[in-house]
């Protein structure tokens, strides 16, 4: 009786907090909203302290400390005591550009548990073009300087056509940099990457030989490195159950205090989303209309009303479906029964048809002037 | 069913993971970068008693006292390799 089972019913157990849009890095995938450079108030020192108290209150105990680059605010240090004071197992998701010797031992002396830190590329031209900055030398560095003072690293590397014929050699450099995990993460084709997509997004053979390289090192390196490898989901016949269930397990906090319940919903028209400045974080999970928006299954149209596998994957991905079909309340595109699915299919030919294209198109950088350029008046 | 390990080493939780109670959920939790996973209450038990000084003989010892019976070995021996592979835990080279 697939019709009966439940909606799965929690409290938060991850709370993303991205502490700043500000980053010196550019990189053309990133996930922030396109129209960032619009949103400048970030919350102050308390107000954080305020959120991580109120979220553990509730069960929250995994904290992302994110952004943009979560070393450009100052307080870092007080905000990760904090949530150290209160019991989370706090992640500062940075690039390690930027991340000096001194920082770490301060983080560390605050209680800070795990550094994820990313590359662009595992050689130093692509790396800093595709970063926007020159930042290759400097992060190999804060890399090895993570390991020599004991915390477990994570090696982060976004996967797209510019570097998706590097996996071999990402998989050399993360070995050699001592990161205890590797996060192969196939590009997710919102916010930034979304806008470069038809630069970004590699072929299906591409993707094969790539994966079929990622699971030769998983099997070497089992017991010594993990491998994460986020599937392209453009090449799935079947949309992730985004954020394990609408509503369920994840709350992120925008810099400026905006309560998601996954890191992309700003983007989504009309959802109201609260914002921790002037609402709980119990109200916003609660009683807030954008937390109840996609819960339980009556939001649903069909094909996914009637499907068997709603329980599994709840419809898919709220954001996909927006920026694929501009109907939020759609089928996830990427499922097979959507009647959307063209879209993925012109998408992953509007990609090939690139890779054809004589000479290098460009790609569009992650940056204040472009973030102002390309926001329209509208846009929140 | 014998040990994969050397037996004779005693047994340490990872640096890199923590293990803890956490009051929303009423149980013990593995913490470690960007996951968690939940314990029940026996293999809390066998991994709280993972500190570096006792061996996989010590810590059926201690837990048959515990809890006043015998034949866990074959039960705890099998958490404790699954521990083992998922670096959980680990075995202290000694000297």
């Amino acid at each position: 009786m697939a019709g009966s089972a439940p909606y799965p019913k929690g409290n938060p157990r991850w709370l993303l907090a991205e502490l700043t849009y500000a980053c010196p890095l550019q990189c053309p995938y990133c996930s922030n909203p396109i129209d960032y450079a619009s949103h400048s108030e970030e919350l102050s020192t308390e107000e954080w302290q305020r959120v991580f108290s109120e979220a553990r209150a509730m069960g929250a105990v995994q904290l992302g400390l994110s952004g943009g680059e979560p070393l450009t605010r100052r307080d870092l240090e007080e905000l990760v005591r904090h949530a150290r004071e209160l019991g989370y197992y706090s992640n500062l998701i940075s690039s390690g550009y930027g991340l000096t010797e001194a920082r770490i031992l301060k983080l560390k002396e605050a209680g800070l548990d795990h550094i994820q830190i990313s590359i662009q590329a595992p050689e130093k031209t692509l790396n800093n073009y595709l970063a926007g900055a020159d930042s290759y030398e400097q992060k190999k560095t804060a890399a090895h300087l993570i390991k020599r003072h004991g915390y477990p690293m994570v090696l982060c590397v976004v996967i797209h056509r510019r570097n998706i014929h590097l996996m071999r050699e990402i998989l050399e450099l993360a070995i050699e940099l001592g990161a205890d995990y590797v996060e192969l993460a196939n590009t997710q084709y919102y916010g930034w990457a979304h806008l470069n997509r038809a630069q970004l997004m590699p072929t299906r053979e591409q993707f094969k030989t790539a994966e079929a390289i990622a699971q030769g090192y998983k099997q070497k390196l089992k017991g010594r490195m993990k491998i994460y490898y986020v599937v392209p989901d453009y090449y799935e016949d079947r949309p992730k159950a985004c954020m394990n269930g609408w509503g369920t397990t994840f709350l992120t906090i925008a810099p400026d205090g905006l309560a998601l319940p996954c890191h992309e919903a700003r983007m989504l028209p009309g959802l109201n989303c609260p914002n921790v400045r002037e609402m709980s974080v119990r109200e916003v999970w609660e009683h807030s209309e954008a937390f109840n928006r996609f819960r339980h299954f009556e939001w649903m149209r069909e094909p996914c009303r009637s499907c068997p596998e709603k329980v599994k994957d709840y419809g898919g991905c709220r954001c996909q479906a927006y920026l694929l079909t501009g109907d939020m309340n759609a089928t996830d595109p990427v499922c097979g029964l959507s009647p959307h699915r063209g879209k993925v299919r012109e998408a992953i030919e509007e990609a090939r048809l690139a890779t054809e294209a004589t000479g290098v198109q460009p790609l569009i950088f992650r940056n204040s002037r472009n973030s102002r350029a390309l926001s329209t008046p509208e846009s929140h | 069913m014998d040990p994969s390990f050397d037996s004779r080493l005693p047994l340490a939780f990872s640096p890199l993971h923590r293990l803890q109670w956490e009051e929303a959920q009423q149980k013990h939790v593995i913490l470690y970068p960007e996951g968690m996973v939940e314990l029940n209450l026996p293999a809390a038990e066998i991994l709280k008693l993972c500190d570096g000084a006792r061996t996989l003989d010590g810590i059926v010892e201690e837990l048959e006292r515990k809890f006043e019976t015998s034949g866990l070995r074959d039960d705890i021996l099998e958490l404790v390799e699954s521990a083992l592979e998922n670096g959980w835990i680990r075995t202290v080279s000694q000297g």
